[in-house]
């Protein structure tokens, strides 16, 4: 049972034939690994997490992730569902007047009923600690609320994995910690992409470094 | 910006969203063709029946009526120089004609009596539920989606232009009749607009990880009580008389 959840096999993408972005990745994620990205701004992190749930496709290799290779939408519409990603930025996350409706937006997707969707917000936002924020109006929130939020909306999905974008950026040294305690407390395996060193090192199982559009295991 | 001004719990906001938009379309529509005086004049006592029974602060209600009636003053004023009939006014020339500003007068009085409707049946209301009921109404999704979206984006490019506006003018920027201005300006609507394409195509990504597959959900439905059986019965009996009056 100790089978990767995800894993990609030589993973090329550019988005023009003359720079290539990734060159040739090889990644795979266990259950309950948590894995650190590390590497420079502008380096192909935020494009690996987005090749992993189908937002863009590689120009070559393959994706594969529970169970199958994936390669059209209607393949990875799963992989999306089980596989969280919460963005870099909150304000492209959040698009719902009120938190408790953006929190609710990802299961009633899933089917369940107003009243269901409503209660799993409910329980989500106690987890992240945003619990009495459910009526606040989402674009008045601070940074590290909504972040909270972003992160909310994603773990109201149950997913079997979360990836994280940046999840510290911009975010003052409290909040920072906030969302570290959130993320140890969570049992589930990982994808951190972060160019804070420390803050990744601490949370995750390894870490691997990406330069040049390719992936460097650390020791 | 605030359009929507969705929670005070008065009697209006409490009634079902479906029945407010669809007496707010049909009383717009007959006050629309109403000629008869009297028609508007009952027509004018039931929306500000409305404003009483909304609990709407008579402050915001004027502000939002202000910039109609900006623009209803241009026709007032034009509009009875090309309308042929009995003299009214003369200035330097100019006549202005007792038909013309009949006709005039009753497209103010439509104008802002449309407006006060709207104001309290439609923007009483979460934008999320006047979404869900133009489409229980049989409005296409995409149309609403459209308008949801615009409603939750517009506040986000104004603080977007507002910011572009502000580094311009930390570099002295100062607008004049001149190439650069125009120039510049250009830059700002072209940057704003491929910002919006990137965000929209954010947005959308977001969305799709979270199982978006081409419908909006509403967390609250609706219920149709006897309170909304009575407002839909009143609204109706409303539009019917006006009808009538008008086709007597």
């Amino acid at each position: 049972m100790n089978e990767p959840l995800i894993q990609l096999r030589g993973v090329q993408f550019s988005y023009s034939p003359e720079a290539p972005v990734l060159d040739g990745v090889d990644l795979s994620l266990r259950p309950w690994e948590r894995i650190g990205l590390i590497g420079p701004i502008g380096c192909g992190k935020t494009t690996l997490l987005h090749l992993v749930v189908g937002l863009l496709a590689p120009t070559a290799g393959t994706v594969w992730a529970f169970g199958k290779t994936r390669t059209g939408e209607s393949d990875f519409r799963e992989v999306r569902l089980r596989a969280g990603l919460v963005f870099q930025y909150a304000d492209d996350q959040l698009f719902c007047p009120t938190v408790i409706e953006d929190v609710a937006f990802g299961p009633l997707n899933l089917g369940k009923t107003a009243d269901e969707a409503r209660s799993i917000a409910h329980e989500t936002l106690q987890l992240v600690g945003m619990g009495g924020f459910e009526e606040r109006i989402t674009y008045r929130l601070s940074g590290g609320q909504k972040r909270l939020v972003s992160l909310a909306t994603v773990l109201a999905m149950h997913p079997d994995v979360l990836l994280l974008d940046e999840p510290t950026s911009a975010l003052d040294a409290e909040s920072k910690t906030r969302v570290g305690d959130i993320l140890r407390r969570l049992n589930l395996a990982m994808i951190i992409v972060s160019h804070e060193h420390d803050f990744v090192r601490d949370l995750t199982t390894r870490i691997v470094n990406m330069n040049g559009g390719r992936l460097i295991e650390e020791s | 910006m605030i359009i929507f001004e969705a929670t005070n719990g008065s009697l209006i906001h409490r009634i079902d969203p479906r029945v407010r938009v669809a007496a707010a379309c049909a009383f717009a529509a007959v006050v629309c063709l109403s000629h008869r005086l009297v028609a508007l004049e009952i027509a004018l006592a039931a929306a500000l029946g409305l404003v009483v029974l909304g609990r709407l602060s008579i402050v915001s209600i004027l502000g939002r009526i202000k910039a109609l009636n900006l623009f209803i003053l241009v026709i007032v004023l034009l509009l009875p120089l090309f309308i042929p009939g009995e003299p009214a006014i003369r200035i330097s020339g100019l006549t202005w004609t007792r038909e013309g500003l009949h006709r005039a007068g009753l497209i103010a009085l439509r104008a802002n009596i449309i407006m006060l409707a709207m104001i309290c049946l439609l923007a009483t209301m979460e934008p999320a539920h006047l979404g869900f009921a133009l489409r229980k109404l049989g409005v296409p999704e995409k149309l609403t989606h459209v308008l949801l979206f615009m409603i939750r984006y517009v506040e986000l490019f104004h603080q977007e232009y507002h910011r572009l506006r502000d580094a311009l003018r930390l570099r002295a920027f100062r607008p004049a009749c001149n190439r650069h201005t125009f120039r510049t300006f250009g830059y700002i609507v072209g940057l704003l607009l491929v910002r919006s394409m990137d965000r929209a195509q954010r947005v959308l990504d977001a969305m799709k990880c979270r199982g978006f597959h081409g419908r909006l959900y509403v967390l609250a439905p609706f219920r149709f009580t006897p309170a909304d059986a009575a407002f839909a019965l009143l609204a109706a009996g409303l539009v019917i008389l006006l009808s009538w009056i008008q086709l007597r």
